[in-house]
């Protein structure tokens, strides 16, 4: 590890004194979604730019027009990102369109080792085809889906005692799903404080990803497999298992008796406003807001806790998020935005992305001794990225999200037809898109 | 003798350049005027559209610029056809068209009726009354969409208020039965005002004379409403349908900001669906055919229509 660290040292000495600085200061431009960490992000990106004598410009787009927009802008060759935080599924379409340099000869020139980073964030942001050792980005951001509860509310006594002689057990942080529609059950209406509240801010939200990244949370955990683990793009039989149809009437049964009214179209922005203003008492949302939760005056410091998502009769999974940074193959300064991510991927960086609020998924920050003590969340974020799994991430992953947002959507909120009936339509779906891609 | 204007720019004209004009025909001079518009016309409207009908018939993917393009023939035309989700997509955009623009003209007759009257404040109210067509229609979906949240939504207590019932028990923009009625009523609070200015502009230019006529021959109210009134609005009528069926086939925007298309597919109106087989999908092919046949519907249904508007004109 010392060894590592001298070198990453002996990396940062070199680009501060600008040895492997191109020669010119150069303006780059980094290309994300508008959101909280993106903020952290211009902040730690200051020490870069004193350091190399480059400017950052920064382009984001809120997340629900961010994979049009930037998608837009690949497809195009456009080249108003340098560089390139994209979402976890534009990987294979990335590296197999040529929109993404191949960073392989870059990590082994600079020592940069993806065994230095959580392993599931190195498949699920810089792999293509995953699980090969092809690399088109580098963890950027580490991030899964996640619970937040009102601690302040489970501990009041009466509500505790009420709780027990209706359910037989303790009110606390759910450990298995059943648990959780139970305790969202239970607040679904009640009176607190004067005001109704509801049990839990769940992932609804149709035009975008939103119900997909949420189902996924039950789906998983009953059973769901995108394919058949002994013969790739088979579906039937894993898609639609059994367990799966169960997952998914889960969702739709947890939706019914302990979401808010109204919270048809909900996803990250629609949860954290519906906890943070007292609505409900659970809210689905990946980790990134987790940050925002502690520092907020009413439900942080202290008022909420944290907890994976809870298990299911097939075990315990929770829903990959986060990005990878890439260098977009249309600039023509790719030297410069290389220096970045030699910057970016240093340990003190990641450390102080970390600090700023940022997810690191460097392996010496997130595994260091005093990091699960870090923040009140560490433990649950760390608990959470060991059980993560993620949507397709193939060039066609838009077609197939389409459709799953549409079967869940239809099933789910409209109430059209059943569960199995929504998962046999997914298999047609994705059977088809997989034919038209040859892969079938 | 005095210099006309003319003749004093015609001699700062440079002798060479004067001499080259001089041999143009005025056809040729009315060429060079016209050729610029024409010249943008051709590149902005006529190009694109004979490249999309082209794109139509191959398996084209914008994001896929590595492989090979087929020609397909008419098969894009074929699934879009036989699909049923395009059919229902079709639905909902009828249901949105026929409720919107009944509405519209409906409300809208009767505000330029009851605003033509001569009282005080007539002014102050015509500019109330179109204040909802002035704003974005992105944040008329905004607007709506806490109007309509069951929680604190002023739509779902003044439904409250008058059917007693619990204003949290309904939810317009997540009930299946209810969104589609979500997405007329927002568009009619909107663009009510812009048939009412329409119908206003026909009323007034109803001759008082006519009407006068019409008292001399002991007419009632009711029978000048429907033998004068009504005849000579009419046009009117026929171009504000005609405006906001034009506009109403493509309402995305709105529709967008309040259901985003949901709850399952029940408010995806066709330029919704339209626009994700293009953009998100990425079947450019597949939307170019998708483009041609809303295109050809919209184009077909107009020109009727225009038909119908300039046989009443001729009445």
């Amino acid at each position: 590890m010392k060894i590592k660290l001298m070198m990453h040292a002996a990396a940062g000495a070199m680009i501060a004194t600008g040895a492997l600085a191109d020669g010119h200061a150069t303006d780059l431009t980094l290309c994300w979604a508008a959101w909280d960490p993106a903020n952290s992000l211009i902040e730690l990106s200051k020490d870069f730019e004193e350091q190399s004598g480059h400017t950052m410009n920064f382009e984001f787009v809120p997340w629900t027009s961010f994979a049009d927009r930037m998608l837009n802008e690949l497809n195009s060759g456009g080249q108003l990102c340098d560089l390139m935080i994209g979402d976890s599924q534009w990987i294979g379409g990335g590296a197999e369109n040529g929109h993404y340099v191949k960073l392989n000869e870059f990590f082994s020139a600079n020592r940069i080792s993806m065994e230095d980073f959580l392993p599931a964030t190195v498949t699920g942001y810089a792999e293509w085809p995953k699980n090969t050792p092809n690399y088109y980005a580098l963890p950027a951001y580490a991030d899964v889906v996640g619970w937040t509860y009102r601690k302040d509310w489970f501990e009041r006594q009466e509500l505790q005692t009420e709780f027990m002689d209706t359910y037989g057990y303790a009110l606390a942080a759910p450990e298995t799903l059943g648990q959780l529609k139970d305790i969202a059950e239970f607040f679904q209406g009640r009176d607190i404080d004067g005001t109704t509240v509801y049990g839990a801010a769940i992932y609804t939200e149709r035009g975008s990803e939103g119900i997909t990244m949420g189902v996924t949370n039950t789906l998983y955990n009953f059973g769901f497999e995108y394919e058949n683990p002994n013969q790739p793009y088979d579906l039937n039989g894993f898609v639609n298992s059994e367990g799966a149809v169960a997952g998914l009437e889960f969702y739709k049964e947890l939706y019914e008796v302990g979401t808010p009214p109204g919270s048809s179209n909900w996803y990250m922005g629609e949860n954290i406003d519906a906890y943070r203003s007292g609505q409900v008492a659970m809210q689905m949302n990946f980790a990134f807001v987790w940050p925002g939760v502690e520092a907020d005056e009413t439900v942080g410091g202290g008022n909420s806790g944290y907890f994976p998502n809870p298990a299911g009769p097939a075990g315990q999974f929770a829903q990959l998020g986060g990005q990878g940074i890439s260098v977009v193959s249309y600039s023509d300064k790719q030297d410069a935005a290389l220096e970045y991510i030699q910057w970016f991927a240093q340990p003190e960086v990641q450390q102080r992305w970390w600090d700023l609020g940022g997810a690191s998924a460097l392996r010496a920050v997130v595994e260091a001794p005093d990091f699960a003590i870090s923040q009140p969340y560490a433990q649950t974020f760390l608990d959470s990225m060991a059980i993560v799994k993620d949507f397709w991430a193939d060039p066609a992953y838009a077609d197939l999200l389409i459709a799953m947002q549409e079967r869940m959507h239809n099933y789910v909120i409209a109430g059209e037809g059943t569960a199995q009936e929504a998962l046999d339509g997914l298999v047609r779906d994705w059977t088809e898109v997989f034919e038209d891609e040859g892969k079938l | 003798m005095t210099v006309s204007p003319i003749d004093r720019v015609a001699a700062k004209t440079p002798s060479g350049v004067a001499r080259r004009i001089k041999g143009f025909s005025d056809r040729t001079i009315a060429w060079i005027f016209v050729a610029p518009t024409v010249f943008l016309l051709l590149a902005v409207n006529i190009f694109p559209l004979i490249w999309t009908i082209r794109l139509s018939f191959t398996n084209f993917r914008v994001n896929r610029p590595n492989n090979d393009v087929e020609w397909v023939g008419l098969r894009n035309y074929q699934r879009i056809l036989t699909d049923p989700d395009v059919w229902n997509t079709m639905q909902a955009t009828a249901h949105f068209l026929i409720w919107t623009i009944t509405l519209q003209v409906l409300i809208g007759f009767i505000l330029a009726f009851l605003i033509n009257k001569k009282f005080k404040g007539n002014d102050m109210w015509t500019t109330i009354i179109v204040f909802p067509m002035m704003l974005s229609p992105a944040v008329v979906g905004n607007f709506w969409t806490f109007l309509y949240q069951p929680q604190i939504g002023l739509f779902n207590y003044v439904i409250a208020f008058f059917t007693g019932a619990d204003p949290a028990s309904f939810s317009m923009i997540g009930d299946v039965h209810l969104a589609p009625w979500a997405i007329v009523i927002a568009d009619t609070w909107m663009w009510t005002p812009f048939v009412m200015l329409i119908c206003l502009a026909g009323l007034r230019s109803i001759p008082d004379s006519i009407y006068e006529a019409a008292e001399c021959d002991r007419a009632s109210k009711w029978r000048q409403f429907w033998t004068i009134t009504i005849p000579m609005a009419l046009p009117f009528l026929m171009l504000a349908v005609l405006f906001r069926g034009i506009e109403n086939f493509k309402m995305f925007d709105l529709v967008v900001q309040l259901t985003g298309g949901g709850p399952g597919n029940t408010t995806t109106l066709t330029s919704i669906d339209l626009k994700r087989e293009a953009f998100e999908k990425w079947r450019t092919g597949y939307s170019s055919a998708y483009a041609v046949i809303l295109f050809v519907t919209v184009f077909g249904l107009a020109s009727i229509y225009v038909k119908a508007l300039n046989k009443v004109k001729e009445r």
